[in-house]
């Protein structure tokens, strides 16, 4: 099994989706329209990401968003008013996020709290201190962003692989790496399994929450420089709400929301499909925007109910098993 | 009364004591109060009056979390409740208002309840489900925009007053009053307790875990369309993306104030709506003092990890100096 026939289920949605959709308006199957996507969603990539380590080591991250709020404003702030080069900025916000996450992690891990409760300890706290450092939308105007910004692969048909969307996808395929082929991966997915026994097969699991925590404030912050790269502006009310849609990806992208199944694969598929929602909608232009969030809960229901009819599907036949050899 | 606030109230009654206490420091008129056209004025009235619809939450939140679940949606149920409510108010009275508001809380937690009873999500998940879309829906029903009506019932449950008390206080009183009724004159709240405590062992021992699961959040649902309508009452308007927004989070947070362990299990009342009157008058605190609002999330998290920290399983060390305290009292 391994979590591939949910990943498959979610491909053959996307597919499908885009398909009904190019037939509906022929103008969505151009590589604009792709490129577009990818842009849009750079953020929410890299969030996601993030989002599906922790959630297939057992556990949530509500904090996401307001990291990347306030990682939006600390880097605008950092380079408009405090005069730091960019550079230096960046690395001080993704050191700030990584120790911020750590905390959480280790809060978690040594109180033996519901990470759910703590992460949105850390999103108030994250929230409140953004709006701590302004309350106003601070642009930015170091000639880096437009650099970065203007920036693009030209790709047949006209469409723009811009530098964020490259950088979402670098951080996808890492991600896959990271899961697959290492040890960090595997000790992700025995978490997930159980933690008593993934402590009894000798994973140190208090580290593990701490650094799996660490990891995804980090991206969150990442997301957040994206962010600010996208806008060209800082402001602490950015990114509200997207601990959810990236929740809702990595659910819909066949990740085990109990823990110890999914992959990176499915949750940036899962990322593509609420892009594709959003690009009919914008292209319909009748269906307003309210109808994406509906679109959304639906196919989070559709994925979670089969997800629990897999599972049921999977204990059933090792029951009478057990039953049989007792 | 012992029935409804156990010994571990005291915690929650200092805490409101000492907040109430600098409350009165930073503004000297907090206690007064006054009647002026047959309804009380004064900052405590206001609290409980701002803090009616956390409070309406927290009844149904408290009985969720002791059967070891969660209610991501009431935020988004009172939305939906709040557009129904303010879109019928004008063409029809009162009485269908209401019915129709709490019919479409009442559907909405049984959603919740269904998937998490029946389908056996886990309550985060499944209550996710409707948070998301919620939103959407509530905005389908005011067609994106902010719905205001001006019919003098749906107002008066709002800013009206029942004896000089305000009708929203009125309103959570009953409310406190009819679910304490409810689980604690029967053996109802022990069933829910027993539920979330170890909801096999007591599948086995008779209990009927799912009747008892899909009822908490059939209530959740009913007590948030409640918070909704009156909070479409008091602005006279229903605004789909901002009604009920994070209120989600401040329910958890007096649930889990009134010491509600959120590994289910015991549960009580009048804690949590202490709990959500705690939170409130931190809030009107720090507007009062003159600090931007902005610090009321900071505070709120600072306030959510020294509460976990007590709860927090390997912390032991404050409740047994609790326990000593109280062997030590005659």
């Amino acid at each position: 099994m391994k979590g591939l026939p949910p990943v498959l289920i979610t491909a053959i949605v996307l597919v499908a989706g885009f398909v009904l959709c190019a037939l509906q308006f022929p103008n969505i199957a151009s590589t604009r329209v792709v490129g577009n996507l990818l842009t849009d969603n750079a953020f929410l990539g890299i969030v996601a990401t993030g989002m599906t380590f922790v959630i297939i080591s057992g556990g949530i991250d509500l904090s996401v968003g307001s990291v990347i709020g306030f990682t939006t404003v600390f880097v605008a702030l950092a380079i408009e008013r405090w005069g730091m080069p960019p550079l230096v900025a960046f690395v001080a916000i993704l050191a700030l996020s990584a120790a911020f996450g750590a905390a959480m992690g280790a809060i978690i891990h040594v109180f033996d709290l519901p990470p759910f409760i703590v992460t949105l300890a850390g999103m108030f706290l994250a929230r409140g201190a953004s709006f701590l450092l302004s309350t106003e939308s601070v642009p930015i105007t170091a000639p880096v962003y437009s650099t970065v910004s203007d920036f693009a692969f030209r790709m047949p048909g006209g469409g723009r692989l811009t530098a964020i969307a490259i950088i979402m996808l670098t951080i996808v395929i890492g991600g896959v790496l990271l899961l697959r082929l290492t040890r960090f991966g595997a000790n992700v997915y025995a978490l997930g399994g159980g933690r008593a026994t993934a402590s009894l097969m000798g994973v140190a699991v208090g580290k593990m929450t701490v650094k799996i925590y660490m990891l995804s404030s980090l991206l969150a912050g990442i997301a957040g420089i994206v962010f600010s790269f996208y806008t060209s502006a800082g402001y602490s009310l950015s990114a509200v709400g997207v601990e959810l849609d990236s929740i809702a990806a990595v659910v819909i992208g066949g990740t085990l929301l109990t823990g110890g199944q999914g992959s990176v694969i499915g949750t940036f598929l899962g990322v593509l499909i609420q892009g594709m929602i959003q690009t009919y909608i914008n292209f319909d232009g009748t269906l307003s925007s309210w109808w994406t969030k509906i679109a959304t809960g639906v196919l989070l229901f559709a994925f979670i109910a089969l997800q629990q009819g897999l599972v049921a599907l999977a204990r059933r036949p090792v029951a009478k098993r057990a039953g049989a050899v007792s | 009364m012992t029935a409804l606030v156990p010994r571990r109230g005291l915690a929650q009654i200092l805490a409101l004591v000492v907040i109430l206490a600098v409350d009165r420091m930073v503004s000297p008129q907090f206690f007064d109060l006054r009647l002026q056209d047959g309804r009380l004025f004064g900052s405590i009235i206001d609290v409980l009056n701002r803090g009616t619809p956390v409070a309406l939450l927290s009844l149904g939140m408290v009985l969720v979390i002791a059967t070891r679940g969660i209610d991501l949606s009431v935020g988004a149920v009172m939305a939906i409740c709040g557009a129904i409510a303010a879109s019928l108010a004008d063409s029809h009275g009162l009485p269908v208002v209401l019915a129709a508001a709490l019919g479409a809380g009442l559907v909405c937690g049984l959603w919740n309840g269904f998937l998490v009873a029946v389908l056996g999500m886990q309550p985060i998940v499944a209550t996710l489900i409707l948070m998301v879309a919620g939103r959407g829906i509530a905005q389908l029903i005011t067609e994106g925009r902010i719905v205001t009506f001006s019919s003098p019932d749906l107002v008066w449950l709002g800013n009206g007053a029942i004896l000089g008390v305000p009708v929203p206080i009125a309103i959570a009183l009953g409310m406190l009053i009819l679910t304490g009724a409810m689980v604690r004159g029967s053996a109802l709240g022990l069933l829910i307790e027993a539920t979330g405590g170890n909801a096999r062992a007591s599948e086995l021992a008779g209990v009927g875990t799912r009747a008892m699961i899909l009822a908490v959040y059939v209530w959740c649902g009913v007590c948030a369309a409640l918070a909704g309508v009156i909070a479409a009452a008091d602005i006279m308007g229903a605004d789909a993306n901002n009604a009920g927004l994070w209120l989600e989070l401040d329910a958890i947070l007096a649930v889990v104030i009134g010491g509600t362990s959120l590994f289910g299990g015991r549960f009580s009342l009048v804690l949590a709506v202490l709990g959500a009157l705690i939170i409130q008058t931190m809030n009107t605190g720090i507007l009062l003092s003159g600090y931007p609002p902005e610090f009321n999330l900071l505070v709120k998290a600072m306030v959510v990890l020294a509460v976990l920290l007590l709860q927090s399983p390997k912390l032991s060390g404050f409740a047994g100096i609790m326990a000593r305290l109280r062997r030590t009292k005659p």
